[in-house]
């Protein structure tokens, strides 16, 4: 299966924002945060249509989201995910020294996970946090 | 039915102070003036609300008076050795001071959000300085208005609107119009494309996205905004010119500005992915100025470089200031993430990763922040007050958090409190409860009480008051 090595930029989204308001544990957030934004040349490359899973892995870890396609191309080999309990798999926490993880610019892999489906957040957080 | 006017939005660090609440038996059914998150937290703050005590019982989470909540917490905290007390930033001032005396007396690390968002920033202007103003200046005053690894449109949905680019000030008008007709040719642009490729039947190449010359509105003796990103945002959309910044090299460019403003040649063509000849233009606009603003946000802070991109940033404008007036600013996130600073500041001298553990304030960010101490392993207790770090810190570090006794103090459920060994759920600070908050620009702002909070659920600062009463009772039964 096609893989791609991606720049990893975190963010918040009018949806997100909006979504953390309405309650963390609600519908809304979950499906604001679990999402990966994609330019969509890369999303052919991927093979991928919009709103299908992938897997996302970095060195710290490895989620699967939904792909949806960046409003705002192009801007290839840049992959957006708002912050979140998904983005937080992904994060590096090395912090140079200065208390602050290092949450934009990482080198992820991404790879299309027809196979995998997307965790609800309490899933998630058990898989994560196995002490709960 | 009453209406509260001039409510402030207990949201964003923009923290507007114009909102107008329609409240109706106990419920506010009607909102003005905010934005779409502050509309979605005033009208739906309650919606998945738990508001009885927690505690955890053979794994799971149940209900149990508030006064054995209190006593399980100040249990928890006065037992631990090296205790976290983190969050800060979503409460008032008043929550917070109580918070600081009890990290005093459990001998723990206070840390708030700043840690993760503008704690760099501070780090940096503690060396460097900072010129910076109140928001009401640059509404009046500022031409030119630069956001840089800022999302605002996204983030602080009305802060162009109330404070830049499209709001009314007393010396610079707002660039609305200007905007909407500079929307209405590129899409009328973009109609005329299409019709053209359907005629012809071919498909037109679409124009480049960079060009090599900066448009010029910007040389324009009128109000101008530019946002430099890594990626195209919502933000950008509405600026008079997007830098396009490769990931991570936002240091580069602010290097190269600042040598072009000091009329130095650049022996490169290109900086970053940016022709110097845009650099070149981009610093003229900057120092033809009248009054210049550079907002910067989490983009330059998190990035690679971290606080040596705020060093450049804050280098950038003083050197400005060589050659005309210009101004910096960080985005802030919270409401009142600015208080928990000066809250701390006060009270120990010091902004966030504060650690009493010598019985005495010390601050080194790298050692006494609270990512680093979750990353080392080394707390062995959390009280967190008004945030999520298991939702927004790196899994690495927050399994650390969720390892040891954990404490949450929070008005609404989430991924930390479903982690918690006890619960607390507090009033809505801004909606329930009254108290100090502090905008981006350091000014004070009363957060108001519109609804009454459920019986059950205390504010924020007599929750912790009473922990560090319990907490100083076991300590004196103990010596």
């Amino acid at each position: 299966m096609p893989k791609l090595k991606v720049s990893l930029l975190t963010g918040r989204t009018i949806d997100q924002g909006k979504g953390k308001e309405y309650g963390k544990l609600s519908e809304e957030y979950q499906k604001s945060v679990s999402i990966c934004e994609m330019d969509p040349e890369d999303i052919k490359l991927l093979k991928v249509r919009e709103n299908d899973n992938v897997k996302v892995t970095t060195e710290f870890g490895s989620v699967t989201m939904k792909v949806v396609k960046s409003k705002r191309a192009p801007h290839r080999g840049v992959v957006f995910i708002p912050y979140g309990p998904w983005a937080s798999v992904l994060a590096n926490p090395k912090t140079h020294g200065t208390g602050m993880p290092s949450l934009k610019g990482e080198t992820a892999e991404i790879e299309p996970a027809p196979t995998e489906r997307v965790l609800s957040l309490q899933e998630l957080l058990r898989k994560s946090f196995r002490r709960r | 039915m009453p209406v509260f006017y001039n409510v402030t939005c207990p949201v964003c660090g923009s923290f507007c102070d114009d909102i107008e609440i329609t409240v109706k038996n106990n419920a506010i059914i009607k909102v003005k003036n905010a934005c779409a998150i502050g509309e979605a937290k005033f009208l739906n703050y309650a919606l998945h609300r738990q508001t009885k005590p927690l505690i955890r019982k053979n794994g799971e989470l149940v209900e149990v008076s508030l006064e054995k909540a209190i006593q399980k917490s100040a249990e928890i905290l006065a037992n631990a050795q090296y205790p976290i007390l983190y969050g800060w930033s979503n409460t008032s001032c008043e929550a917070t001071r109580v918070g600081l005396e009890l990290a005093e007396e459990v001998g723990g690390v206070i840390d708030n959000t700043s840690t993760v968002c503008h704690g760099p920033s501070i780090l940096s202007i503690q060396d460097i300085g900072i010129s910076s103003c109140t928001l009401g200046q640059l509404r009046h005053r500022a031409d030119l208005i630069f956001y840089w690894g800022s999302n605002p449109w996204s983030t602080h949905p009305r802060h162009i609107d109330r404070y830049t680019t499209f709001s009314e000030g007393r010396f610079q008008k707002s660039a609305w119009k200007g905007y909407l007709s500079r929307l209405t040719g590129t899409l009328a642009r973009k109609r005329l494309g299409r019709a053209v490729n359907l005629i012809l039947r071919r498909q037109m190449p679409s124009p480049p996205e960079a060009e090599l010359r900066l448009p010029s509105t910007l040389f324009q003796n009128r109000r101008k905004m530019i946002v430099a990103d890594v990626r195209k945002t919502r933000s950008a959309d509405i600026a008079d010119y997007f830098l396009q910044v490769k990931p991570n090299k936002d240091y580069e460019v602010l290097q190269a500005l600042r040598l072009l403003i000091r009329d130095e040649e650049l022996d490169v063509d290109e900086v970053a992915g940016i022709p110097v000849e845009i650099l070149e233009e981009i610093a003229d606009v900057m120092i033809g100025c009248k009054l210049g603003i550079l907002f910067f946000g989490l983009g330059l802070t998190m990035s690679q470089g971290k606080h040596r991109n705020i060093d450049a940033a804050l280098s950038l404008v003083r050197d400005l200031n060589q050659r005309t007036k210009f101004l910096i600013m960080p985005m802030r996130g919270h409401f009142n993430v600015t208080g928990a600073n000066v809250v701390f500041t006060w009270q120990t001298g010091y902004p966030y990763a504060v650690d009493f553990s010598h019985s005495y304030p010390r601050y080194n960010p790298g050692e006494t922040s609270v990512t680093d101490i979750l990353s080392r392993g080394e707390s062995d207790a959390g009280l967190v007050v008004a945030s999520d770090p298991v939702a927004h810190f790196p899994n690495a570090a927050a399994q650390n958090l969720v390892k040891n006794p954990l404490v949450v103090i929070d008005p609404q459920p989430t991924p930390t409190s479903v982690m918690a060994d006890v619960v607390i759920p507090s009033a809505f600070v801004g909606i329930e409860v009254e108290g100090t908050a502090y905008r981006m620009d350091h000014v004070p702002l009363p957060l108001k009480k519109v609804v009454e909070p459920p019986k059950t659920c205390l504010p924020d600062e007599e929750i912790l008051k009473r922990i560090l009463h319990e907490v100083r009772r076991l300590r004196r039964s103990h010596n």
